[in-house]
């Protein structure tokens, strides 16, 4: 691989996506086929998955409901389809039927949970709203996909990047436009509008930590003592690690907010590692926010609560307390009340569990299509998670091949952290399921990280040396 | 590069195989200890719309769930539902069962892990779940000639087939009627549940089973004598002092036989003749002499200080430590903190009737799918064995004679060789007697066990005992099943 002043170079001299590859080896309308076939399939999926909520809940189908759910989102995708047909032709043309199909299964869990809400129609229909929010993010993506022909343009920004992130989280904080919600100070709101914009800021912060980890790898990994057969970094050059530390560590003190810490924290630690293959960082990383966390739970009450809550939900202490196990313990309910293949659509009880439609959209799903349903939607994301990291390996250049293991690794520790906190794997904490929760924030988050991992996978497969 | 890409792939696999662990572990492992909560309103939910199996004796139905018109969809009715109270138990919407109702929940809502298929099943066809059907052991017209012989008396009766642990009646009184508790009007059931919760009898506890146990007075002389022959190797004419009064070993109370005087002519008196006889001072004298292990490790070996389900749980009788020898002379005869459950007494019975092995008592012969099939068939299982077949025909033989010309005359039956022991408790002075009688028949071949305890004195104060008031209504349930 290249050093750092070679990548560099190479981003100078790397032809615009316009010049042609002077040997073709991949047919590009070969992919783009493949990708409108798996979308029309999804679409399909996602329309027939309202269909089943009607005739579920309702025992009738209204079509005009099937319409706006289905097809709205349908017409966006199908036109970011043509859009990549234009300006990424090689891109993966497994990322976009995935994340529409989560997408649509998400919308039509959210409408079944506002079926049994009175006067959710219209604008007060979360449903709806997801829809908009939908077509927004993928708005969104689309100009992302479509302003950015070359992703190596990022790498020049990093320090942009790291500031945007860190006003992105000092946002929720300030007075006036942060808001607290159940306990977390990570809002924003302006009017009727709310945005996290620490699920954005997850983007910001990847962007950063690839930029920065390209150019200062060296320092970071070959200088440094030598113990217990690891190479340890200098005094000095824990810096960095300590800043992220803190940071994260205020997001747990200031935002209260446990999982979007996690989340950032690991994000740093998995791209500090690969880019300078030093296993200590990993474990001055773990060690770090392991003592952080253990210090929080012993002076943080709301962090202690999680963990007790998490490790006895059923003792009749916890959930019967404010803030207690009883959302927990109602998750579980619904998912064994799923079992193995589940109720069927709009044939449970999910509304029963608190936040049903954004938090704990993961209980709703398992609680209609079983365990069955579950391990496909964990199969979607592992498949979604695998196209990301193929990027990751066939990458041309280590700021790319960074940004991607990093987008990818979000993806994946978010579905850990917040599936992991439903099912009991680690201590619940609030964050958002990737593209099936109802949020408009994650899913423009998301729907970004879609185009850029989109836009990488089109330039690695215009190599024309690599096979893949 | 790649050797760490590869490493945190690993990682990310890693932590996608414990959601998949735990998805499994919630969604198959546990589901059904979940749907098991109190707390789980879903289940409950549920159970509306399906609908509930019977709870049937002789093939007929004592509880069912017949079609209503309301949200619920059912209705649970119960025939009969005095006569049954103790054994099926009341079922309500949501203020809790009891009984069978509560103890074969998951079978009779349906939701049993092996009516799995049946449920899939219902899933394609777009069915209603529907739940199995209970078939019970009991006899009805021995229920019903149990019933009858108790009539307003406060007490228990069960009868069991010592050979299989079949139980062929089980009475409690003060009853109910379980319809009460199975409306839908919420507010109704609550209001019926706590009248019936104030009510000084505490009609909702199955007495044979559950609640505030009645020291066994002399029905535990079957536990002492056993100890005797079979632990400490005395024979039956081991003779022991014959006063007629009794000072309590380092203490300053007495205790006498019942009547007063002597247990028989003689300075001295053989255990068999203080067994038939129901004397409480040779007891005491050999239960001493045995010392404190010899009677306990029998009165554990009997199934006391144990619980076991029948399905609905047995809670333990108790024997509890001895503190000293004046708590064992009186433990000897059932007196002390020695309390039993009528379930416990005719498991005494049980042994002897079945050369000294006791059979599981058991009320559920098989559990039905809606098609007929049998999903769970209940088999004849060994709950212990107290005693040998040898000094279980010893005991037979004893209990043969209370009944012909001792203690226990008044089970006597014409034409058949009964069995009995009786007992009168003491509840502590100025308190009514807890009456008891225990036995079987025919003793060379025994077709039944049975037990009765009639509480307060059965309206005698202390002035009754158990010949006089238990015998007679156990004579009645023996009569029934022998002249089937």
């Amino acid at each position: 691989m290249a050093s750092d002043g070679g990548v560099v170079a190479a981003s100078t001299t790397e032809a615009a996506p316009a010049t042609k590859p002077v040997r073709r080896i991949h047919v590009p309308e070969k992919l783009r086929n493949l990708e409108i076939f798996l979308l029309l399939l999804a679409c399909l999926v996602n329309a027939g998955a309202v269909v089943l909520v009607q005739l579920g809940a309702e025992g009738a189908v209204d079509y005009g409901q099937v319409a706006l759910l289905g097809a709205g989102l349908s017409v966006l995708v199908i036109g970011a389809h043509i859009a990549l047909r234009f300006v990424a032709p090689n891109a993966d043309p497994f990322i976009l039927p995935i994340a529409t199909l989560l997408n649509g299964i998400g919308i039509a869990e959210i409408y079944r949970i506002d079926l049994q809400i009175p006067g959710s129609t219209g604008w007060d229909s979360t449903a709806v709203r997801q829809v908009v929010w939908s077509a927004i993010a993928i708005i969104a993506a689309l100009v992302v996909i479509i302003a950015l022909r070359n992703h190596r343009v990022l790498q020049r920004y990093t320090y942009v990047f790291m500031a945007l992130s860190g006003v992105l989280l000092v946002l929720p904080l300030l007075p006036g436009i942060g808001k607290e919600i159940y306990g977390a100070r990570v809002w924003i709101g302006i009017g009727p509008l709310s945005f996290q914009p620490g699920e954005v800021a997850k983007i910001a912060l990847a962007i950063f930590f690839a930029g920065y980890l390209v150019s200062r790898r060296d320092s970071l990994s070959v200088v440094g003592r030598k113990f217990l057969g690891m190479r340890f970094p200098r005094g000095r050059d824990l810096g960095p690690i300590l800043v992220i530390w803190a940071a994260s560590m205020s997001v747990i003190i200031f935002q209260r907010d446990l999982g979007t810490a996690l989340l950032y924290f690991g994000l740093f630690v998995v791209m500090i590692y690969v880019a300078t293959a030093r296993l200590s960082w990993v474990i001055i990383g773990v060690g770090l926010f392991l003592g952080g966390a253990l210090i929080a739970s012993r002076v943080l009450v709301y962090v202690n609560d999680r963990f007790s809550n998490w490790l006895d939900p059923f003792s009749t202490t916890n959930y019967d307390a404010q803030g207690g196990s009883y959302q927990l313990v109602q998750g579980l309910f619904g998912l064994a009340n799923g079992g193995l293949i589940g109720t069927g659509l709009g044939q449970g009880q999910p509304d029963i569990t608190p936040l049903a439609q954004s938090d704990y959209i993961v209980a709703s799903l398992g609680e209609e299509l079983g365990m069955a349903g579950l391990f496909a939607i964990l199969a979607l994301y592992l498949l979604f998670i695998a196209r990301g990291l193929r990027i990751s390996f066939a990458g041309t250049d280590d700021f790319g091949r960074l940004l991607g293991i990093g987008l990818t690794f979000v993806i994946a520790l978010q579905c850990f952290i917040v599936i992991g906190g439903v099912t009991r794997v680690i201590p619940l904490t609030g964050l958002t399921t990737p593209f099936l929760a109802a949020g408009g924030s994650s899913l423009v988050a998301n729907w970004i990280i879609v185009a850029l991992l989109l836009r990488l996978s089109d330039t690695v497969r215009n190599q024309p040396r690599l096979v893949v | 590069m790649n050797r760490e890409l590869k490493r945190v792939t690993i990682v990310i696999l890693a932590m996608f195989a414990a959601l998949f662990l735990s998805v499994t572990t919630i969604q198959f492992f546990s589901a059904d200890a979940l749907a098991g909560d109190s707390r789980n309103a879903r289940t409950i939910n549920n159970s509306y719309s399906n609908q509930r199996g019977a709870i049937l004796v002789d093939g007929q139905p004592i509880a069912q769930s017949v079609p209503s018109a309301d949200q619920y969809k059912y209705q649970r009715t119960y025939t009969n539902g005095p006569l049954y109270s103790a054994i099926t138990g009341y079922y309500t919407l949501d203020q809790g069962s009891s009984g069978i109702e509560d103890a074969l929940d998951q079978e009779l809502s349906g939701t049993s892990g092996s009516q799995f298929l049946s449920q899939l099943n219902n899933i394609v066809t777009g069915q209603n779940p529907q739940g199995a059907s209970v078939e019970l052991t009991i006899d009805p017209k021995v229920q019903q000639a149990a019933y009858d012989a108790l009539g307003d008396l406060q007490g228990a009766i069960v009868a069991v087939e010592p050979k299989t642990g079949r139980i062929l009646a089980m009475v409690s009184k003060p009853d109910y009627d379980p319809n009460v508790l199975a409306a839908h009007d919420t507010d109704s059931v609550i209001a019926q549940y706590n009248a019936l919760i104030a009510d000084s009898g505490n009609p909702l506890i199955n007495r044979t089973l559950n609640g505030n146990f009645d020291p066994p007075g002399s029905t535990f002389k079957i536990v002492t004598s056993s100890a005797a022959l079979q632990n400490a190797g005395l024979t039956e004419d081991h003779q022991l002092p014959n006063p007629a009064l009794y000072h309590l070993p380092e203490s300053d109370r007495t205790v006498q036989n019942a009547g007063g005087g002597t247990c028989g002519p003689g300075d001295t008196v053989s255990i068999k003749t203080a067994f038939v006889l129901s004397c409480n001072i040779p007891m005491a004298e050999l239960g001493v002499e045995m010392g404190q292990k010899g009677l306990t490790d029998m009165a554990k070996a009997y199934g006391y200080n144990s619980g076991f389900d029948t399905p609905i749980p047995v809670q333990a009788s108790q024997f509890p430590p001895l503190e000293d020898d004046a708590t064992l002379a009186l433990s000897s005869f059932g007196q002390a903190s020695v309390r039993a459950s009528p379930m416990q007494i005719v498991e005494q019975s049980m042994a002897v009737a079945n050369a000294g092995t006791i059979m599981q008592p058991n009320l559920v012969d098989d559990v039905r799918a809606p098609d007929l099939t049998v999903l769970k068939q209940f088999e004849p299982k060994t709950l212990s064995q107290p005693i040998t077949s040898v000094t279980a025909s010893t005991l037979s033989s004893w209990m043969v004679e209370a009944v012909n010309s001792g203690a226990a005359t008044n089970a006597r039956i014409e034409g058949v060789s009964v069995a009995g022991k009786t007992g009168t408790a003491e509840n502590g002075t100025g308190d009514p007697y807890t009456l008891w009688f225990t036995g079987f028949a025919p003793a060379d071949n025994p077709q039944v066990a049975v037990a009765v305890v009639v509480q307060n004195g059965g309206g005698l104060g202390e002035s009754g005992s158990g010949n006089e008031v238990a015998a007679p209504i156990a004579k009645k349930v023996l009569e029934a099943v022998l002249n089937k």
